[in-house]
């Protein structure tokens, strides 16, 4: 095996997977706090790239526009919470199910009108677009970036669940609701917060996978589903759980696409084997999915009821 | 239910003359708008079997018709063309698919069960993109359609029959379903589990028998598209045609017999008459569907009504 690319794939899946986790967590809370099936998490991805890319060329600077995109993202996120999201709470999974795929539709439509069928590039500055040398290896330095973002985000989240006054009632309100508004908490404040915070991960996640690709149209679809798998692997609600399950399925995912064929090669023949692994390694986090369900129904971490 | 029977064979009395109405006025293509309107018509009547009756909100639907559409083009690539034997195959596969993803996805429930049938039609859908010999990406057309010694499918007219046939006998198999032993605990499952596990049966299997039921309909849907459209691609099964599934099903009146076939109708008509209009006609559909669920479902509907008549409200 070659060192340099298990080296750089490793790098990959862990980019991947904290892509994920900041696509996943705010969805994760969204569900297990407010119990609302959100599929326009996705549209959300897609106004952070499209706002971060149109603002890097608007003010030349990649550091500016990663702020004010992720303002224009909760600007928009708190438009749609108290329009939609605040009447969805009540109702059931297959409204929210309906009302948020209509919002999609909005979203994607209106997009294609505004920018065009063609994707939004991102002008990456000098520093970002090099490699960094690891000693043995050379690795992309956004991609590290990319990776201590998500780790910063992921300690700052955690903090602030475990420690804040706003996490406590986070953790209140979702434990138990009716007690909670009983204590006096008002739920509505908290789910706003936790929509808009949870959109504008979502959106810094779209933001700084453009970086990488681009921004398109419907580019939150496929991760969505993908995103749904993380938080069905690590329980409904639990950040450590989104947290973990992102970095085992971008792994798996990266790892399985790069591999698998040299697995299956060991024990078919090549030209059934180079048929068969793509294939496989497409469905590959779906198959994991698939044992974690079968293993643990709840996930890795379920929420804890008592 | 008496009125939705008499709705019903109204609707499908129409769809058998409307070849006549089309051929006289000189628009065959609207022939064939009526035959997709059958064929997801038959899709979303198997979906509203385990959503509406069953209260399953499955969300990945349109996977069994990829499947069932890839049996055909798969078999016809092979020089298989025989009608029964991809009809038994699009059947098998997609049954066996339900029937292997429902043994796990059953097992959770709400929103639990939304992600994950989601994410195993995500599955089927990178599998099918992933077969490279049949197509990959971009899809896999099928040359010569099936073969059932007596007719093929090749002919517009015998195709709009069979569909025609499919759907009826669907509609009847689900009437009787639901109206039978099975369709009441599957039912009662729905309105209240704990119970139906109290009076000594296990809705688990009866679920998971409406699932395979519905999965393998959807199945033959899959086998009447790809021979409708002569051309099969992985884009059947991406999930916003799921959805789109879901959206007749409710529109037109979920757990109703008539209802998912009425929503097909609206739906494709819809799609028809917007998409002319404009090219983001997808958004007015989305409108359309939020408009839905805030106004009719969220209850502002009802409270403008009772501005408009505040005695009602007092009653």
């Amino acid at each position: 095996m070659n060192a340099t690319l298990f080296a750089i794939q490793l790098v990959n899946g862990l980019q991947f997977g904290m892509m994920l986790f900041l696509f996943a967590a705010g969805l994760t809370l969204v569900f297990g706090i407010m119990d609302v099936v959100n599929l326009s998490h996705a549209s959300f991805f897609m106004v952070g790239a499209y706002a971060g890319s149109a603002l890097a060329k608007a003010t030349g600077s990649f550091w500016m526009a990663l702020p004010l995109a992720l303002v224009v993202t909760a600007l928009v996120a708190l438009l749609v919470e108290a329009v939609v999201m605040r009447r969805l709470y009540r109702l059931n999974h297959l409204d929210h199910v309906l009302a948020t795929f209509g919002l999609i539709l909005m979203f994607d439509a209106g997009f294609l009108w505004w920018f065009g069928p063609d994707g939004l590039q991102i002008n990456l500055p000098t520093a970002l677009r090099g490699r960094t040398s690891l000693g043995f290896v050379d690795i992309p330095t956004y991609r590290l970036l990319f990776i201590g973002i998500g780790l910063v985000v992921a300690l700052g989240l955690s903090l602030l669940i475990a420690r804040t006054r706003l996490g406590m009632l986070v953790r209140a309100a979702a434990s138990d609701r009716q007690t909670a508004e009983l204590m006096g908490i008002e739920p509505k404040r908290v789910f706003m917060i936790v929509f808009v915070l949870g959109s504008m991960l979502a959106g810094l996640a779209g933001m700084l996978l453009t970086g990488i690709t681009e921004a398109s149209v419907g580019m939150g679809e496929e991760v969505i589903i993908v995103a749904f798998v993380v938080i069905v692997i690590g329980g409904i609600g639990s950040l450590k759980g989104a947290f973990i399950a992102s970095l085992i399925v971008g792994l798996i995912d990266t790892f399985g696409r790069t591999y698998l064929g040299d697995v299956f090669r060991l024990v078919m023949q090549p030209a059934i084997a180079d048929g068969a692994a793509p294939a496989v390694a497409s469905m590959l986090t779906y198959l994991t999915m698939a044992l974690v369900l079968a293993l643990k129904p709840q996930g890795l971490f379920p929420p804890v009821t008592r | 239910m008496k009125r939705q029977v008499w709705i019903t064979l109204a609707l499908l009395a129409l769809l058998a003359v409307f070849p006549l109405l089309t051929a006289a006025t000189g628009q065959p293509f609207l022939r064939d708008v009526a035959n997709r309107v059958m064929i997801l018509g038959l899709a979303a009547v198997s979906l509203n079997f385990i959503l509406g009756y069953g209260g399953l909100v499955s969300f990945g639907h349109a996977a069994f018709i990829g499947l069932g559409g890839y049996a055909v083009g798969i078999l016809a690539s092979h020089g298989v063309t025989a009608g029964p034997a991809q009809l038994a195959a699009a059947v098998t596969l997609s049954a066996i698919f339900a029937g292997v993803t429902g043994l796990l996805a059953l097992k959770t429930r709400g929103v639990h069960f939304i992600m994950i049938t989601m994410a195993f039609a995500q599955m089927a859908y990178y599998g099918l993109r992933a077969l490279k010999a049949y197509g990959g990406d971009d899809g896999l057309p099928i040359r010569r359609r099936s073969d059932f010694g007596l007719f093929t499918l090749a002919d517009g007219l015998t195709l709009y029959y069979v569909s025609f046939a499919a759907l009826a006998l669907g509609m009847l198999l689900v009437h009787r379903l639901s109206g039978s032993r099975f369709g009441l605990v599957l039912a009662a499952a729905r309105d209240n589990e704990r119970r139906v596990i109290a009076s000594g049966l296990d809705p688990f299997r009866f679920q998971l028998a409406a699932y395979v039921i519905a999965g393998a309909m959807a199945g033959v849907g899959g086998f009447l598209l790809a021979n409708f459209a002569g051309f099969i691609s992985p884009a059947v099964g991406d999930w916003t045609r799921s959805a789109q599934l879901m959206f007749m099903v409710i529109l037109g009146g979920a757990a109703t017999l008539a209802g998912p076939l009425i929503g097909a109708v609206v739906y494709l008509a819809l799609e028809e008459i917007l998409s002319r209009f404009t090219t983001y006609w997808q958004f007015f559909f989305g409108a359309i569907l939020l408009g839905y669920v805030l106004l009719l479902r969220g209850g502002i509907w009802r409270e403008v009504m009772d501005r408009l008549s505040p005695r009602k409200r007092a009653a």
